[in-house]
């Protein structure tokens, strides 16, 4: 007994390890779901409290353009009116305006990055994208209505002055009351989304193989021709899947778009007029709000959830395809 | 092709190469591309340096010890300093977000990469994660309200700490995988040959070997944290005086300083929110500058 070893102890110890083992697996898998189960709750929940919004207002509220959450006459008959449109048109135009100004920027800079650039000038970049991508997005809200706004102001006003007698872009850029628009808001928005679209296209960039390059060169192609020629059309889906991703990002952007774009809910298809997106009207109001309000608040984060959710899947999908794609040339 | 100008040296049979060779229209286009290339890259680093240059200007004449320790005044138009309650929630807040996510987003790593690997299963989470670093803010603002805030009857820290958690989870997970899949497969073989059990292994060798990573992600997502604006605002209410209760009693942080102050009409509340914004930059900057450092100086060496 004293020298030999215990047959049931070194089993029970050989046991007790085995079951460490499979405990540390269960931890680690339950930390893995965890994230299937929040997004899970985030579903179920906010649907769950947006049901009463559902039963009063019905599904006019997605169609219905008229908001007047307050009823106007205490107990007249005219109650409440909950149309989200005024809202989803403000999300889209602005995160339209931001993609357009977007776009080339950030596609510019990856190709900078990736074909032009020296070795010692890209690192400086890139550092410089990591930053633009570290202000918080609410420091970027503070300097859009503190400094942008006022400076825009008269900018849209020789806009409105120049280009406001022609028949189709008059619309669009008429009369600017105040810096507070959907422009001013996209283009500042803009700066927000650059850093992603940048470096996911980056990585697309990155993985065209060099064999197709060397091809284009060795054609006699000028840069600019390889590019063309070599880079972009490998490039097409994952550079889809990165602006996806971008767009994403512009529609659940909240606080910049609250404080640069005004509180004004309508639909207008001027750009220098003041609008109201969905997140913005989440965090605004949400303070004032009390029963059917509320859920109608909720009925919005649903709508935002689901819409950013979608858009983030599929761009996932696209992205990643294009770079299997990719691989398996190289290979 | 052009043979009949080519310098004498050279043989007729080599046509010229060099760039005078080309025609005009080609060189010019090519100028243009990369004319606008840099052009981008600058359309983005003006306003960057301008934003940068603004926050400087207005906040370094407010920002001084005063400042970040003082109540915040109960009205807005009232001038002097005041942030110290925004400051201290901040950190708290984040602070206990980082508690929360960093653990269990590690775990969830762990479990990506040593076990799930290609599974159908960390595929999905996998798929998911990524899906869930674009859930807008607010709606997990929302989201706590709802589970944790409705719950409870009062807006807290904590529940700010759990909103900025879930933002945080799906950050940490993928950046953790990432380190630990640059973790040599041999470490693993060797100490599995050393009769050590999986998770041995995966406690005191793989996950030594990638902490330096681990870290530095760790540090990028509590930088972005710290910078979230909507979900504070949602569900942790605002307070003028500090309160270190984080479970107790209303609490707030810059960011929902900055957004509150932004949109007074009054110049003393704007200088605040001026000089939050140079706070908050600041310990954004602190947090991204030790990342970099820390990824910098212990990397593993990428094989």
């Amino acid at each position: 007994m004293t020298q030999q070893p215990n047959p049931a102890l070194a089993m029970s110890s050989k046991a007790r390890s085995r079951i460490a083992d499979r405990t540390f697996w269960a931890i680690c898998l339950i930390a893995g779901i965890a994230v299937l189960a929040i997004l899970g709750l985030i579903l179920g929940s906010l649907i769950s409290q947006s049901m009463p919004a559902f039963r009063e207002a019905g599904l006019d509220m997605f169609t219905n353009t008229r908001w007047v959450p307050n009823d106007p006459d205490a107990d007249g008959p005219a109650g409440p009116i909950y149309g989200l449109l005024a809202f989803a048109y403000g999300t889209v135009v602005v995160s339209i305006i931001a993609l357009i100004f977007a776009v080339p920027v950030s596609l510019g800079i990856a190709l900078f990055l990736t074909e032009l650039a020296p070795r010692r000038v890209r690192g400086t970049v890139v550092t410089f994208i990591d930053l633009l991508a570290s202000v918080p997005s609410v420091v970027f809200g503070l300097w859009g209505v503190l400094v942008v706004a006022p400076a825009l102001v008269p900018v849209y006003q020789w806009l409105h002055g120049t280009l406001g007698g022609i028949p189709v872009l008059g619309r669009l850029f008429g009369e600017a009351a105040s810096g507070r628009n959907f422009m001013t808001a996209g283009i500042i928005l803009a700066l927000m989304i650059v850093p992603i679209i940048t470096s996911i296209s980056r990585e697309v960039f990155d993985t065209v193989p060099d064999s197709d390059k060397q091809a284009a060169w060795a054609l006699g192609a000028t840069r600019w021709e390889m590019i063309k020629g070599s880079v972009l059309p490998h490039s097409f889906g994952g550079v889809v899947g990165a602006i996806m991703l971008g767009l994403g990002r512009a529609m659940g952007e909240t606080i910049l778009v609250a404080l640069v774009m005004g509180s004004a809910v309508q639909i207008t298809p001027n750009l220098f007029a003041g609008g109201y997106a969905l997140p913005g009207a989440i965090v605004n109001l949400f303070g004032e709000s009390s029963g059917t309000f509320t859920a109608v608040l909720m009925v919005m984060g649903v709508v935002l959830f689901v819409m950013t959710v979608l858009i983030n899947l599929l761009a996932r999908v696209i992205v990643r395809r294009a770079e299997v794609r990719m691989k398996g040339a190289t290979a | 092709m052009t043979t009949a100008t080519a310098p004498a040296k050279r043989s007729a049979a080599t046509p010229d190469l060099s760039r005078a060779a080309l025609p005009l229209r080609r060189r010019a286009i090519d100028l243009t591309a990369r004319l606008l290339m840099v052009l981008a890259v600058l359309a983005a680093g003006v306003p960057l340096l301008l934003v940068i240059y603004h926050v400087l200007a207005k906040g370094v004449g407010i920002v001084d010890l005063d400042f970040l320790t003082a109540d915040i005044p109960v009205r807005a138009r009232v001038a002097g300093p005041g942030m110290g309650p925004a400051v201290v929630g901040t950190l708290i807040i984040t602070g206990a977000a980082a508690l929360l996510s960093i653990p269990l987003g590690v775990l969830g790593a762990v479990y990506l990469n040593e076990y799930g690997k290609q599974s159908l299963l960390a595929r999905v989470i996998r798929t998911m994660a990524d899906v869930m670093t674009g859930v807008p803010s607010v709606v997990m603002g929302l989201f706590i309200l709802v589970v944790w805030v409705l719950a409870v009857g009062e807006q807290t820290g904590f529940a700010a700490a759990l909103a900025l958690a879930c933002l945080m989870l799906p950050v940490i997970i993928r950046s953790s995988e990432e380190m630990l899949r640059l973790v040599p497969d041999e470490l693993r073989q060797a100490s599995a040959a050393l009769g050590a059990r999986r998770w041995r292994t995966t406690v005191s060798v793989v996950l030594p070997a990638a902490i330096s990573g681990i870290t530095s992600g760790a540090m990028l997502a509590i930088a972005r944290a710290a910078g979230e604006t909507a979900p504070i605002v949602v569900v942790a209410g605002t307070v003028t005086w500090t309160n270190w209760n984080l479970f107790e009693g209303n609490n707030t942080t810059l960011t929902a300083q900055i957004f509150k102050n932004a949109v007074e009409p009054f110049e003393a509340a704007h200088g605040r929110a001026w000089g939050a914004a140079l706070t908050l930059m600041m310990i954004v900057l602190v947090f991204t500058i030790l990342a970099r450092f820390i990824a910098g100086r212990f990397a593993i060496k990428n094989r």
